[in-house]
């Protein structure tokens, strides 16, 4: 385990000036500056970076960059903690913590590995098959197995301590990926003028170029990759970004691109640099750069520790100085990967190479026999032996092969301790798919390329499924002059590079051993999904692509697929006997790879997550030491409790206080709408059940509003200001939507009417003073009108000024005792509730809250639209038939009552409810059953809308809307509560106070 | 996310600005006749919309800015927008030259009331 794997030289990235310590599940480590957490841990002789996800395999790294599905790990600590980074793409820095994920208790040993040795009782779609029965297993037994065995990283403690940000632009060009491709296409549309932005996941721009030999104008490529984006950072119309993800394509070239601004750097977050930055570009023209990424072999136990994809153990040695072992065999189908053969040889690994194909005589293979290089052509990989618990890598077994055959027939034994795997390249198409651009299979390169896209988006280079220099080069330089606008094309410089064979697929290794007993062909590593679980799902019966996928879990893990796609499909191809482009191709789906919530949140966090409205009362409430509840955006005063009280008490006191002496109430979020224009009262006939136009000035009218569907909405007083001048008042949570909703009708279906509709709610603070001396408290406010009976009646409205307060008094009561709603500017607001508050002390004035509020309304059986109404309740249901009008032809939701539907004989009907048990407080939601049995199913025939003890009558009280209710008057039902007591109750009228109105007209 | 502009005030922006507000084109019968609306007539009017693969006419809402209403023809598979035209009018003729299917028949049906009148 602890063999030194660094290079005594080379490693473009690292600077080994610089040492690095830093933490891997708690043993100090050192590498070098430039270092991922992958190669300064294999350079330290750790190859085992993880378990696997069902089989708790050891697995170690086994791509170069994004791609890593295995190596995944958690990177700091408490509230910095980061689950689930690829270890490829973690940048090192002094202090680092990182932690491997998925093992328990170590990553050497690891309890979960008996489900390996187990393997054949958990086959494909074993979650489906198991976790089935008896439900009651499902809390206690299947979902805390799943959650534990479920084992990709933890979440963060406690609240993050750092911050994020976001922003918007717009470009002309956002070329993704600064590969060969992308730089150049990126010049070529910087050079016509474009504004451009070029954005990499990596922190060095080139993308593989560093890795893939040949040469651009002279240069090797990654020279002239540097000496590219160089150029590119210095013009002016072009934004370089590098460690920044483009995670997700949209519709209409909407694209997110998530930034890693200080996770390499903790130092610039003392600095107050966010540690994440998400840019939502919306960008003229895309041009896809992203690349392609290498497939790996199926063949058996492909995921032993120390198996890697031949990009990546060429990376680890060219970039950072790491030799992925001491010697390896290198299994591949293709000529590019003989270049890992031959820098591993340069580097003075010993490597042999192991080809699928019948004859390897390429310029690459020839080169590498020419160095002695052993090749073996027509072979596979047929077996992999490890140490005892699969931690690494002793030898592997060769076996003769030709295309197609299934079965070993004579193999050789060869010891090795790593082996580099390629089954050729796929296009990275995953941005070209998000937002549903086709794809095409080209049967040449076995795998999926660009076809149609409605976007203005282009793929370009290895993403469009060009690999060689030239072609990618001409092919970047054209989209970058076309889609910059320019007739001019870029110039494009010449290549120099080594020709290549074509590649031939094997999408199934044969090996040694009856199939499938202990050997395991992994398709999708991170998901443990084999090419057995595939056949397994196709036999039965899971034909569509999508539905294994769904099964077998295919490709459907954080990598999404990124390394198992196209091996999935090859995969079922061969079991179904149909060529791939038949099998159909899964959906990939954003993000590329995953990004930070907190990139998500931005700077929308705390106080700014929600804003919360506060009335012009809001402070004194405050002061008063009011307990709030939110009401939508609104925080409400719900009660005012007094030293040594509790909510209850408090809450009676005020509904006694409002009902024996006088109250005041802040509604000055009850929503408030003018209507004005000289159609004005012909538009709330439409808008309300009930008539308006024959209301008359300085009168008010409680009103009712349906949708078309004749479901109550809405409710509120509407008065009439002048002929053709209306206030409507809706409830506090309806006030945006109702304003929404008249605009609506206005301009959509009567768009003559001459009508302006003004949301006022935050221009007035609007208070109620309820009670039997709610007058005398007003008369002391030296009011300019008269406040009798006779001059201010019930439901009538008065304007004026109390004092030096403009105001307009409404008479209107929702507590069922003489009431006066009185509305002023809202800078007059505080001034008026204290001269209220002081001229209110010698009658025993109280402020109130919104549950007293709710309670007194209660009491006198008004409904609450929202409580006693679901979304499915009509006026007829509710008892207010009365305010549907039988005159009007037409109104919202008019037609609708008249639907068969709406008027059958069991619609659920409000009434009142009276429990045996004063004392018993019915849960609200509480439901009535027809009959009561010992277990549900019961039948239930209503539900308790509205429940409150009612210190005025000093018993509970509560509304229900019951099936037939108001034919069921006197009926005593049964309220099972969860528990299995049974409450009991009798129905009754909905008014238990006061039911002539006796103390409203006084 | 689609770029959405409104042809009353110009605005364009994401459609997070706006409001989408179904179907376009809806007739509401009560508003003409109220007496004489059928059960199956407002059953359509409530719950019955055209569903089209291709060109689709649909409502908005210019939310963050002007806050009117306004038409927009939308191609429903590549989700380009074709035009965005006033409440109260008709898409442009070479639109409405596209439209297919119930589209076609509704279209076709309005242009020759409109003659007729």
């Amino acid at each position: 385990m602890s063999k030194p794997y660094r290079l005594s030289a080379g490693g473009s990235r690292i600077d080994r000036n610089r040492r690095v310590s830093f933490s891997f599940d708690g043993r100090q480590l050192t590498g070098f500056a430039g270092d991922t957490l992958a190669s300064a841990v294999s350079a330290a002789g750790q190859r085992v970076f993880g378990r696997s996800f069902k089989y708790h395999r050891p697995r170690g790294v086994v791509g170069l960059g994004a791609e890593e599905m295995n190596a995944l790990v958690g990177v700091g600590e408490g509230a910095r903690h980061e689950p689930n980074l690829r270890a490829t793409q973690v940048e090192i820095h002094d202090g680092l913590t990182a932690v491997s994920q998925n093992r328990w208790p170590s990553l050497t040993f690891d309890i979960g590995a008996v489900n390996n040795t187990f393997s054949r009782f958990i086959p494909g779609g074993f979650y489906y098959k198991t976790f089935m029965w008896p439900a009651s297993f499902w809390k206690h037994v299947y979902e805390p197995f799943i959650r534990r065995a479920a084992g990709l990283g933890k979440a963060p403690e406690g609240r993050d301590p750092d911050s994020y940000e976001q922003i918007h632009v717009h470009c002309d060009v956002l070329v993704v990926g600064a590969g060969v491709a992308g730089l150049a296409a990126a010049e070529a549309a910087a050079k016509a003028g474009a504004r451009v932005i070029i954005a990499d996941e990596n922190p060095v721009f080139g993308g593989l170029a560093d890795i893939s030999g040949g040469a651009i104008d002279g240069l090797a490529q990654a020279d002239w990759a540097l000496a590219k984006a160089r150029t590119l950072a210095s013009a002016e119309n072009v934004h370089v970004l590098n460690r920044t993800t483009v995670v997700g394509h949209w519709h209409h070239n909407f694209l997110m691109l998530f930034e890693r601004v200080a996770d390499h750097d903790p130092a610039r977050l003392r600095t107050g640099a966010p540690r994440h930055r998400l840019w939502k570009v919306r960008a003229h023209q895309v041009i896809l750069a992203t690349g392609a990424i290498e497939r790996p072999i199926a063949f058996a136990n492909n995921d032993r520790p120390g198996i890697m994809l031949a990009s990546a153990a060429r990376g680890m040695v060219e970039r950072y100085g790491v030799a992925p072992g001491a010697s390896g065999v290198l299994f591949t189908n293709n000529d590019d990967a003989y270049q890992t053969a031959l820098v591993l040889k340069a580097a003075g690994v010993a490597v042999r190479v192991v080809d699928s194909r019948a004859r390897a005589d390429g310029p690459l293979p020839a080169k590498a026999r020419e160095q002695g290089i052993p090749v073996d052509a027509g072979s596979v990989i047929s077996a992999v032996n490890t140490s005892f618990g699969g931690l690494s890598v002793t030898d592997v077994r060769i076996a003769s092969y030709r295309k197609g055959q299934g079965r070993v027939i004579k193999e050789t034994r060869a010891a090795c301790d790593f082996v580099a795997m390629s089954g050729g390249w796929n296009p990275a198409l995953h941005l070209w798919c998000h937002n549903g651009g086709k794809i095409r299979f080209d049967d040449q390169l076995q795998t999926y390329r660009p076809d149609r896209h409605a976007d203005r988006i282009t793929a370009v280079g290895a993403a469009n499924g060009s690999f060689t220099l030239a072609s990618i080069l001409e092919e970047a330089s054209a989209a970058g002059s076309r889609l910059a606008g320019s007739g001019n094309v870029h110039p494009v410089p010449a290549v120099m590079q080594a020709g290549q064979q074509p590649m031939e697929p094997i999408w199934f290794a044969p090996a040694t051993g009856k199939y499938n007993e202990g050997n395991k062909h992994f398709i999708d590593f991170q998901n443990d999904v084999t090419a057995a679980d595939l056949e397994l799902a196709q036999r039965e019966g899971y034909e569509s692509v999508e539905h294994t996928k769904r099964y077998t879990t295919f490709g459907m893990a954080t990598d999404q697929g990124k390394t198992s796609n196209l091996n999935g499909l090859g995969v079922l191809s061969e079991a179904t006997g149909k060529p791939i482009p038949e099998i159909g191709v899964t959906t990939f789906r954003p993000p590329y790879t995953p990004f930070s919530f907190g990139s998500m949140a931005g700077v929308l966090t705390k106080d700014l997550f929600l804003p919360i409205r506060r009335t012009a009362i809001f402070n004194w409430h405050t002061a008063q030491g009011a307990v709030f509840e939110p009401v939508g955006q609104w925080r409400r005063a719900y009660t005012y409790p007094r030293a040594g009280e509790d909510n209850h008490a408090a809450i009676a006191r005020e509904i006694l206080a409002v009902r024996n002496k006088v109250g005041l109430l802040d509604a000055s979020t009850l929503g408030k709408i003018e209507i004005r224009g000289p159609d004005a009262a012909e538009f709330l006939d439409r808008m309300y059940t009930n008539v308006f136009s024959t209301l008359k000035v300085g009168k008010c009218r409680y009103g009712l509003m349906m949708n078309e569907l004749g479901f109550l909405t809405d409710d509120g007083v509407t008065v009439r200001l002048a002929e053709d001048h209306f206030l409507m008042h809706t409830t506090s949570g309806g006030a945006d939507r109702i304003a929404a909703w008249l605009e609506e009708w206005l301009q959509t279906e009567w768009t003559h009417y001459r009508v302006f509709v003004t949301p006022v709610t935050e221009q007035w603070s609007q208070f109620a003073i309820a009670g039997p001396r709610a007058r005398d408290v007003l008369k002391k406010l030296a009011p300019s009108f008269d406040l009798s009976n006779e001059a201010l009646p019930h439901m009538s409205f008065v304007e004026g000024r109390l004092g030096a307060c403009p105001v307009r008094v409404f008479r209107i009561s929702f507590s069922g005792e003489l009431s006066y709603e009185v509305a002023t500017p809202s800078g007059f607001g505080l001034g008026l509730w204290k001269a209220i508050i002081e001229a209110g002390a010698e009658f025993g004035l109280e402020p109130y809250g919104t549950e007293a509020l709710h309670v007194l309304r209660a009491e006198k059986g008004y409904i609450v639209v929202g409580d006693e109404t679901d979304g499915t309740t009509t006026p007829v249901d509710v008892g207010l038939d009365g305010l549907v009008s039988k005159k009007k032809a037409d109104f919202i939701g008019k037609r609708s009552l008249e639907q068969s539907y709406l008027k059958g004989p069991n619609r659920k009907q409000l009434v009142g409810l009276l429990t045996e048990d004063p004392g018993e407080v019915l849960p609200d939601g509480a439901y009535a059953v027809r009959q009561v049995k010992d277990k549900p199913p019961m039948e239930m025939i209503g539900q308790v809308t509205s429940s409150y003890r009612s210190p005025t009558l000093g018993r509970s009280i509560a509304m229900a809307l019951i099936e037939n209710g108001r034919a069921r008057m006197g009926e005593t039902l049964s309220f099972p509560l969860p528990g299995g007591k049974v409450v009991r109750a009798t129905i009754t009228d909905t008014v238990f106070y006061d039911k002539e109105g006796a103390k409203l007209n006084v | 996310m689609l770029v959405v502009k409104c042809p009353v005030c110009g605005a364009e922006g994401d459609e997070t600005d706006f409001h989408a507000g179904g179907q376009a084109h809806v007739r509401r019968p009560a508003s003409h006749d109220p007496a004489h609306v059928s059960d199956e007539e407002q059953r359509d009017y409530l719950f019955i919309r055209i569903n089209p693969k291709g060109l689709h006419f649909e409502r908005w809402r210019c939310d963050r800015g002007c806050g009117k209403w306004f038409h927009a023809a939308r191609d429903t598979v590549t989700l380009e927008f074709k035009a965005f035209y006033g409440i109260t009018e008709l898409p442009p003729a070479d639109v409405i030259a596209e439209a297919k299917g119930q589209w076609a028949e509704y279209f076709a049906k309005r242009l020759k009331a409109e003659k007729q009148a």
